[in-house]
């Protein structure tokens, strides 16, 4: 699949789960009784979102400078794996959050919870395996050190794009249409969801 | 790895809540008043029948259970940290005079309940020095406990934290406490990152009994204490009158919008009176007065048991308070002078008696249409989440029942039907004996939710 492509739809996957924002932002909406309230915590949640990202391949970054391509990915590989199979069994959440929340403390929510369910790590498979397209194509020889971070950033800007965009749309959904009893029918487990999602992008780093 | 859909008694706001079916089932815990080797037990109520199906023995002697409450409840629709797919699926059952915690499942077999993890005393005072356990309720980040003082029956009382996962102990709550020193009951307002806690007395002030140069004295609790329930930290305290002691029961609006609530107050140390206090929020300070006072009623001395022989008044003891779902009633319990009373508090610094049930009392003895005599008077009382019935029983605590029933109180649970524009009525036919057993009554848990177990997040 067009690793763009891939690099959006996790946006998208990212945007649906309630845990990534858009349920706060619907909460702090009907808590002031004004969808004002809800789209000002919308970017301040996907810029938490973006830094979680960018810290994550930022460490992919240096890593290879440090290390070979196939030791990252079975480090990736594996980490994806064992994390999958953990959130599988224990779901944990944040604790001491609040609902006074200004636009610092949005965004460091949504960077930690990017950062605590792997939303980053995640990524990092559909970058290698978009690494290796792109040096079959290129000149041989040259490996750039920072290889690919124009890329990392235009990837981490499409995905948050996305992100941004079906978070603000499922939020205003809920908020203005659905109402809050699509909570109680349509909230699938999106946590056992996820918890498959990092196991197999675990796999995926491996077999690429 | 939970379920795949958020539980069905899980339910985002106050009013959704209100269209839940009707319960089935009640939880009651009932204690043994003798000194002899029958434990406590976890009784099952059929709501229907008005009749006990169920009886779960505690595994240890002399727990003096109390208060209890749901592991998970609709709290966790929580929108920073949600984790819906969890289950009602336990309830936490302190013992107020073991300090022992009891997690029992009451899914595997709702008429047949067993305890799945037993926490000891000792491990609650290691790990936050605190003993006593008394309210519990399911909180955004874990299960919330409070606790009435040390090992010593001492002061401070506080707050501690459960996993709800696990059900291991997280630690106490509080960074800094400020002021507060005695403890009771709490609650909170979601929405706006505040809890309230109460004042009581440190175990050696309640465990013999009342003490009546505490009370004459003004040591009892005065206070009511709000907090910052994100930093975890003492903001302000607010005192009701010189003479009012004993803040028990909390019970804020359930909207998460609101910042308002009642206290009930024991009694007034001059006049025996017993009193509401709303609290409220303006300009972010927050402020409490009176909006209620219930007046003690005259009584011959003869009729009393020997504390109030010299008052020749009965106290009406507001010992418990329930607030409707849709924060529209508030159901008062006047345990001394056995009556219930239901206000319309859709004014809330206005409250209208809408309604008033008598039944035993110290002096009244006001009987029981279907089996006549009944002592001790109305105490724990809880509210279906329609509002529409409401259940209470009669047991205080043991060494304050034995002051105010000196001839020893029989268990018993009752239920009212509630008109949803206001009025009260006992129905006839609902009566639940615990006395067959000896034991005593104490809090009432609905299965699925009530309207003092669930905290709700949206409006």
């Amino acid at each position: 699949m067009n690793i763009w492509l891939t690099v959006a739809l996790m946006g998208a996957f990212h945007g649906i789960n309630p845990g990534m924002g858009w349920l706060f932002a619907v909460a702090l909406g009907l808590q002031d009784k004004n969808s004002r309230s809800l789209f000002r915590a919308i970017l301040p949640l996907a810029l938490g979102h973006a830094l979680a990202l960018l810290i994550c391949l930022a460490v992919l970054s240096i890593g290879q400078m440090m290390i070979s391509d196939k030791l990252i990915r079975w480090l990736a590989g594996g980490i994806l794996i064992l994390f999958g199979v953990y959130r599988f069994f224990r779901q944990k959440h944040p604790r001491w959050v609040g609902m006074r929340v200004g636009f610092r403390d949005l965004s460091v929510w949504s960077f930690t919870m990017a950062l605590a369910h792997g939303a980053g790590l995640m990524l990092i498979p559909v970058f290698l395996v978009g690494q290796d397209h792109s040096t079959m194509h290129s000149a041989h020889g040259d490996t750039p050190m920072f290889f690919g971070w124009v890329e990392y950033l235009m990837g981490i800007g499409l995905h948050t794009a996305v992100f941004l965009c079906v978070t603000a749309g499922i939020a205003w959904l809920v908020y203005r249409k659905l109402g809050l009893l699509f909570l109680r029918k349509a909230w699938f487990n999106l946590d056992i969801i996820w918890a498959i999602a990092l196991f197999l992008s675990g796999v995926i780093a491996f077999i690429q | 790895m939970g379920l795949w859909k958020p539980d069905p008694s899980f339910y985002p706001s106050p009013q959704d809540a209100m269209k839940a079916p009707q319960e089935e089932l009640a939880y009651v815990v009932a204690f043994n008043p003798d000194q002899d080797d029958r434990p406590d037990a976890l009784a099952v109520v059929d709501t229907e029948e008005g009749e006990i199906i169920g009886w779960t023995p505690m595994p240890y002697v002399g727990d003096e259970l109390h208060h209890f409450g749901w592991a998970a409840c609709s709290s966790a629709l929580c929108p920073y940290a949600p984790h819906p797919h969890i289950e009602r699926r336990h309830l936490i059952i302190p013992g107020i005079r073991s300090s022992r915690l009891y997690i029992v499942d009451v899914k595997a077999n709702p008429l047949k309940p067993t305890i799945t993890k037993v926490i000891e005393a000792d491990e609650i005072a290691e790990k936050t020095g605190y003993s006593r356990p008394h309210t519990v309720h399911c909180g955004p980040d874990g299960i919330y406990i409070s606790a009435l003082g040390d090992v010593e029956g001492k002061g401070p009382g506080g707050i501690f934290v459960l996993d709800h996962t696990t059900f291991d102990i997280v630690g106490k709550w509080e960074k800094e406490r400020g002021p507060q020193y005695l403890h009771y009951d709490f609650w909170w307002h979601l929405g706006h990152d505040i809890l309230i806690s109460s004042e009581w007395g440190t175990p050696e002030m309640v465990e013999a009994g009342l003490n009546p140069e505490y009370l004459l004295g003004g040591r009892y609790g005065q206070r009511l204490h709000i907090w910052d329930l994100r930093h975890r930290r003492h903001l302000q305290a607010l005192e009701t009158s010189e003479d009012e002691q004993m803040v028990l029961e909390l019970r804020p609006a359930h909207d998460p919008r609101q910042t308002y609530g009642f206290a009930g107050v024991v009694i007034n140390n001059k006049d025996l009176s017993g009193s509401i206090w709303l609290w409220s929020q303006e300009d972010g300070k927050w402020s409490m007065k009176k909006v209620i006072e219930i007046p003690a009623e005259p009584a011959e001395p003869e009729k009393l048991p020997p504390m109030l022989k010299g008052f020749s008044m009965v106290p009406p003891l507001i010992t418990d308070i329930n607030l409707s779902l849709d924060d529209r009633f508030l159901y008062v319990s006047c345990w001394g002078t056995g009556e219930v009373r239901q206000y319309d508090v859709s004014n809330p610094s206005e409250p209208k008696l809408t309604g008033s049930v008598r039944l035993g009392g110290i002096a009244n003895l006001t009987p029981h249409p279907k089996v006549g005599f009944v002592n001790g008077g109305p105490q724990m009382i809880e509210v279906s989440r329609d509002g529409r019935r409401v259940y209470f029983t009669n047991s205080l605590y043991d060494s304050w029942d034995n002051q105010f029933y000196p001839d020893g109180i029989q268990g018993w649970m009752v239920k009212l039907d509630a008109d949803p524009n206001g009025g009260l009525t006992l129905d006839p036919e609902f009566f639940v004996d615990f006395s067959q057993h000896n034991y005593r009554a104490h809090q009432i848990r609905l299965a699925g939710g009530d309207a003092s177990s669930d905290s709700y997040w949206y409006s």
